[in-house]
């Protein structure tokens, strides 16, 4: 077979795991673990800011099957932080397993365990708690330096200098510029400024949280949760339990799907300090409602943003300013924030003289947020880009043309983006490409099409970024076996993205053998070498470095235990996928003889750890244009057509990045349209079922055409970046740009439902 | 109360509550296939076959199986299996969890209908919600398997 | 979370009917789809499945629809298609997805008098009849509006004869629950209006002015349309606010009058 047919990288290679799936094999948290295990609930409060008075288990204690009630006396008194972040977490560490304070509708009261779901829920009911209700605090706008404190504690602490201060309801605050951002703006022609709102949505993913927990034969804790970032929480139940991390082993399953949701240790904690406790195995499965009240959706924000440019079109300046919405407690709130304006000000980097971004974080007696996909990017990139889109309109020039005169292109630093170089970048090509496939010159003028229909187009372009530069480690350990089939070891997540395969198909070229010959194992803290985990777009940029890393230092390896086998220099061979061979053509030694004889009398080991971790992390770009129809009498919006073009460097599997393209899309679609998370004067959120809080249907979302105009990063694996977030960013402003070109009203605030359109129309709101 | 029914072919005997679901029974069962993603009758990943129509086991009692065919995904590998082939090939299964809900409903769908169109599968499948794949990736491996089944092009 | 205590398959209506009054927790089993959402205890589920209930028969007087005849057949009968013009099917196909529909029940669907009810309002400007174990026969309309609880819908029956129908409703989402819902019939030339999730239950709003009675047009459409709106009542929920629902009636009122005129 010639190496041309061989190779692995840019192949659509089938997902590993893709049949036992498809199948319906049993390979999921629910599924591997034993169902004869304890039950664990837990109690949640009905106030969105209360003091417990009383609680009292008694009578739960009592109900038949009940092992064990906790309350906030029972659990360690030290304050730790769910987010699953490299340590020292920026996160503040805020909560305790259960508190005395309870900060949201739905914040932890008591955890129950018990033989059966039915004795779990009864014993639920029978736990009288007596609540001093506090008054609480529901608008952002009304947190900083309010009369009611989040987060009155003394032993609040935050690791990190992020600009927080409990006492001010501030998880976060800060600012970054370049230039006279001021002096700018006032010598501009055109400044636009608006302020532009993001809600809360839900990751959604179709498998909920859920973890099950057991004591091994050494006495520790073994966990198996569907988790991103397994080496994280075991720290977090570490910091959580106070116990010694060399007392729990973490490992997942599949994973039903994560989107940032399981970045963040929601349903862990109580089944460990169930077993910790008891010393008995423990599970717990978040019901959807759990999952849609007290897990770790998106930060709302509210973005304003002055945007000066010149007559012309040339943009000259970007003032950001973010106020952000952490909930009652702070994980990721930090963090979710920069995104906002250093992924969404950097696109600009073309002609753009001076940028300010500032931002403050609050606590509010709302569910806490965590990170989803596109984690602050996507709400500062629906904020910058409608700007850029009504900058169009007022200077009557065509968005792409405007675009094409003002973005980033490959070789300039970007100051906004932590002064990085935009090492590789085709996002002009993928604007005319996206152009040009979506038919823009066509469909952008408003067409009516009778009866109340009008159909227009809208564009919008994206970043992310390829991993937390200089903070994110990826490894991976590499052993030959003994046919001379190798075993790659991560601590990467596949949570469905596909990068188990993703990783073979890169060790597969390095090695030259077929991805079929690579086995993949992973995640777990005891066999797994270190690494931070899925998120953060990092899994393909950083941890497939790793993997080419272990790959090259495997081979020298492989090689001078071969030498010694063919009697020459380890310079004298050269690697051939299934053999080594000398250069002089005296002969060879195939990789299972190689293998064998590692594993006889033989030193060192045919294993290789390496890590990898990146001082960079080089944006993806990509564009993305909308065609609806709305229907002008009713308000409905329609997507009819959708067209991608995404820079993510090399495709390293195009059939998974298109499909993560796709995934990303129809999210995105939901996000701008309909999914929303609103909550009632007492602090109760209405949306807490699947009837509630509406995801895309195949019906929702029209037609989907997604390509890639490559670029090749040179500090990635085969010139990749990455793809997992970027693509859920586009979506939001491209449709509120086709709904202000259809009906004349721009929509500032998502989502953008029929009734705004509708009413919007008639002047009644600007949206 | 006992329940006699039909379980992926064979008869099956259960104990089971006036209130066990069908879903909570055929997992008990070992059809650990069938995935519970919702409370409220929305998601579709119970989806199994009674008496051949989809229905969700989420929301069937297990006594109203008395009697009459279940089928989950664990009694219909061979049906499936051509068709599950296309969707990998286009990588749309993602993480998995909706899949054994929309395959079944997809052989619901092929067996009633052959030769559905892009709208006909669309509105089928409706009710089979998936977080990960943006659908597309599904119509395309549906699509390609209809192709092939008749003598079109091969997978891929 | 739904705990059933007892559950019943009565062979008659008259035995069913008898263990539903038993005791004041003992419910109806239809489609389940609704009772599943109630965090309640039933003492005996009396299931309807075995009475025969699942029959749909067209009669010289009309159709005689068995109650526990799922959305998913009415979907798909192609004789209430042609009798319906393709509106029965448009009442329901938005409901979810295909596996709720062949659970749900027509007879679940109006028992319940849910004001987001797709089909109830269909079927009121069809002039459907009801069937109930022990009120008998009544108007929709009437049942609608009555606080019958404890009794046994048995079959809804739709007058034949020739008649023109359009049914329209409005989403915030393909498969959500309807903002609203709006159905027009003709029968002999009288039209007859019915308005749904405005949010509460669907009503119906007549021709009685004879605004149609001379054919339908832009004008009187829009004339039409305009005096349904004013007559109804709207309200506000999480989905939409009774402002948006009012102009949303005029328009799906408007259009279906006009499309009367397609047919």
């Amino acid at each position: 077979m010639g190496e041309a047919d061989r190779r692995a990288v840019g192949a659509p290679v089938r997902k590993k795991d893709a049949m036992a799936l498809l199948l319906g094999k049993p390979v999921y948290t629910e599924d591997v673990t034993p169902a004869d295990c304890l039950v664990v609930k837990v109690l949640r409060s009905p106030h969105a800011n209360a003091l417990i008075e009383s609680v009292d288990p008694a009578a739960a204690l009592r109900t038949p099957g009940v092992a064990a009630v906790y309350t906030w006396r029972d659990v360690p008194q030290k304050r730790f932080t769910q987010a699953g972040q490299t340590w020292p977490e920026a996160s503040p560490y805020d909560r305790l397993i259960l508190d005395r304070h309870v900060r949201y509708v739905g914040d932890a009261v008591a955890i129950v365990a018990a033989e059966t779901e039915e004795a779990a829920r009864q014993a639920l009911k029978r736990i009288k708690v007596k609540y001093q209700v506090l008054p609480a605090v529901l608008d952002p706008h009304e947190a900083l330096d309010g009369p009611v404190l989040v987060h009155p504690e003394e032993d609040w602490k935050a690791l990190c200098p992020v600009g927080a201060d409990n006492r001010r309801n501030l998880c976060a605050s800060g600012s970054d510029a370049d230039g006279d951002v001021e002096k700018v703006l006032a010598d501009c022609d055109v400044v636009v400024e608006h302020t532009y709102n993001t809600q809360a949505c839900n990751q959604a993913m179709m498998e909920t949280f859920r973890a099950y927990t057991e004591l091994d034969a050494y006495g520790r804790l073994h966990v198996v949760a569907s988790t991103q970032i397994v080496f994280h929480v075991r720290r977090i139940l570490a910091n959580a339990l106070d116990i010694p991390k060399s007392k729990i082993h973490v490992e997942k399953p599949r994973i039903g799907g994560g989107f940032g949701a399981k970045q963040t240790v929601v349903a862990e904690v109580y089944p460990a300090f169930v077993t910790w406790k008891t010393g008995r195995p423990a599970r717990m499965i978040y019901s959807r409602q759990e999952s849609l009240i007290a897990s770790s959706p998106r930060h709302p924000m509210e973005v304003r943003v002055r945007l000066g440019a010149s007559k012309e079109g040339t943009i000259r300046a970007l003032d950001v300013y973010t106020l952000s919405d952490t909930g009652a407690y702070g994980e990721h709130g930090p963090t979710t924030v920069g995104l906002s304006g250093h992924k969404s000000i950097p696109l600009y980097t073309g002609n753009l003289e001076a940028f300010r971004f500032a931002w403050n974080v609050v606590y509010t007696n709302h569910q806490s947020a965590g990170a989803y996909r596109g984690y602050g990017a996507t709400q500062g990139i629906f904020a910058v880009e409608s700007a850029v889109n009504e900058l169009a309109e007022r200077l009557g020039m065509d968005p792409v043309a405007l675009r094409l005169k003002n973005i980033v292109r490959q070789g300039q630093a970007m100051p906004a983006y932590y002064g990085e170089t935009a090492t590789a970048c085709t996002l002009d090509k993928c604007l005319t490409r996206c152009a040009q496939r979506f038919g823009w010159e066509e469909k952008y003028p408003v067409r009516d099409m009778g009866d109340g229909r009008v159909r227009a187009a809208g564009v919008a372009i994206a970043m992310q970024g390829s991993g937390i530069s200089g903070v994110d480690v990826g490894s991976a350990t590499l052993k030959l076996g003994d046919d001379g089939c190798y075993n790659l070891t991560i601590g990467a997540a596949d949570m469905g993205t596909g990068c188990d395969t993703i990783l073979a198909q890169i060790a597969a070229d390095c090695l030259d053998c077929e991805v079929d010959n690579i086995a993949v194992f992973g995640a777990d803290t005891d066999a797994s070498p270190y690494d931070s985990g899925s998120y953060a777009s990092s899994t393909t940029y950083v941890t497939g470095k790793a993997v080419e890393k272990a790959c090259a230092r495997l081979k020298e390896r492989i090689c001078a235990l071969a030498a010694e086998m063919l009697d020459c220099a380890p310079e004298e061979v050269e690697f051939a996928g299934r053999a080594v061979r000398r250069l002089d053509g005296g002969g060879e030694v195939s990789l299972a003889d190689i293998a064998g004889r590692s594993m006889c009398g033989s030193a060192p080991a045919l294993q290789i750890t390496c890590s990898h971790s990146s001082p960079t992390s080089p944006p993806p770009f990509m564009a993305g244009m909308v065609e609806v129809e709305v229907d002008t009498r009713t308000g409905g919006v329609k997507v009819l057509d959708y067209t991608a073009v995404v820079d993510c460097g090399t495709p390293i599997n195009p059939n998974l990045a298109r499909v993560q393209t796709e995934g990303g899309l129809v999210q995105g679609i939901g996000m701008a349209l309909f999914e929303t998370i609103t909550y009632s004067d007492t602090g109760r959120l209405a949306e807490n079922s699947f009837m509630q809080y509406k995801i895309p249907t195949r019906l929702d979302m029209g037609k989907l055409d997604v390509t890639f105009e490559p670029s090749y990063e040179p500090s990635g694996p085969f010139g990749a970046k990455s793809i997992g977030e970027i693509v859920i960013n586009t979506p939001s402003p491209a449709i509120a740009h086709a709904v202000y070109r259809a009906t004349g009203v721009w929509h500032r605030s998502l989502p953008i439902t029929p009734e705004k359109v509708l009413l919007g129309r008639r002047g009644k709101t600007d949206g | 109360m006992e329940l006699n029914f039909t379980l992926n072919g064979r008869a099956v005997s259960a104990d089971v509550r006036p209130d066990t679901l069908l879903l909570d029974l055929v997992r008990r069962l070992g059809c650990l296939s069938v995935k519970r993603g919702c409370e409220t009758s929305g998601c579709g990943l119970c989806t199994v076959l009674l008496d051949g129509a989809p229905v969700l086991s989420c929301s069937v009692l297990a006594l109203r199986a008395a009697g009459r065919r279940v089928d989950t995904l664990e009694g219909l590998q061979e049906e499936a299996r051509p068709f599950a082939e296309f969707i990998a090939d286009q990588g749309a299964e993602q993480c998995g969890f909706c899949n054994p809900g929309f395959v079944m409903n997809t052989i619901a769908l092929l067996r009633e209908n052959p030769d559905p169109t892009d709208d006909d599968i669309r509105a089928f499948l409706a009710g089979n919600l998936c977080r990960c794949s943006g659908y597309e990736g599904q119509l395309r491996g549906i699509r390609a398997f209809l192709n092939s089944r008749k003598g079109g092009e091969d997978r891929g | 979370m739904l705990t059933i205590k007892h559950y019943a398959r009565p062979q008659t209506v008259p035995e069913a009917l008898r263990l539903l009054r038993e005791k004041k927790s003992n419910v109806a089993l239809g489609g389940m789809l609704w009772l599943k959402l109630q965090d309640k205890t039933v003492d005996t589920a009396v299931d309807l499945a075995g009475l025969g209930l699942d029959a749909i028969e067209e009669t010289p007087e009309g159709w005689r629809i068995g109650a526990m005849v799922t959305l998913r057949r009415l979907e798909t009968h192609t004789g209430l298609a042609a009798f319906t013009g393709g509106a029965m099917a448009e009442s329901v196909k938005h409901i979810v997805g295909v596996q709720f529909r062949n659970l749900a029940t027509i007879g679940g669907s109006v028992f319940g008098r849910f004001g987001f009810s797709d089909p109830l309002t269909l079927l009121l400007a069809l002039d459907a009849r009801v069937e109930l174990a022990e009120a008998g026969r009544m108007s929709l309309r009437d049942f609608a509006e009555s606080d019958i609880r404890k009794d046994i819908l048995t079959h809804i029956f739709i007058p034949g004869g020739k008649v023109e129908a359009v049914y329209l409703s409005q989403r915030n989402s393909a498969t959500d629950f309807p903002t609203l819902t709006c159905a027009v019939a003709r029968r002999e030339g009288k039209v007859a209006c019915a308005v749904g999730a405005r949010p509460a239950r669907a009503q119906r709003f007549d021709d009685e002015a004879g605004q149609l009675a001379n054919g339908v047009n832009e004008e009187s459409a829009a004339a039409f349309a305009e005096t349904v709106a004013r007559r109804a009542v709207f309200g506000s929920n999480t989905r939409a606010s009774a402002e948006y629902r009012r102009e949303v009636c005029r328009a799906l009122v408007r259009r279906a009058a006009l499309k009367l005129e397609e047919e």
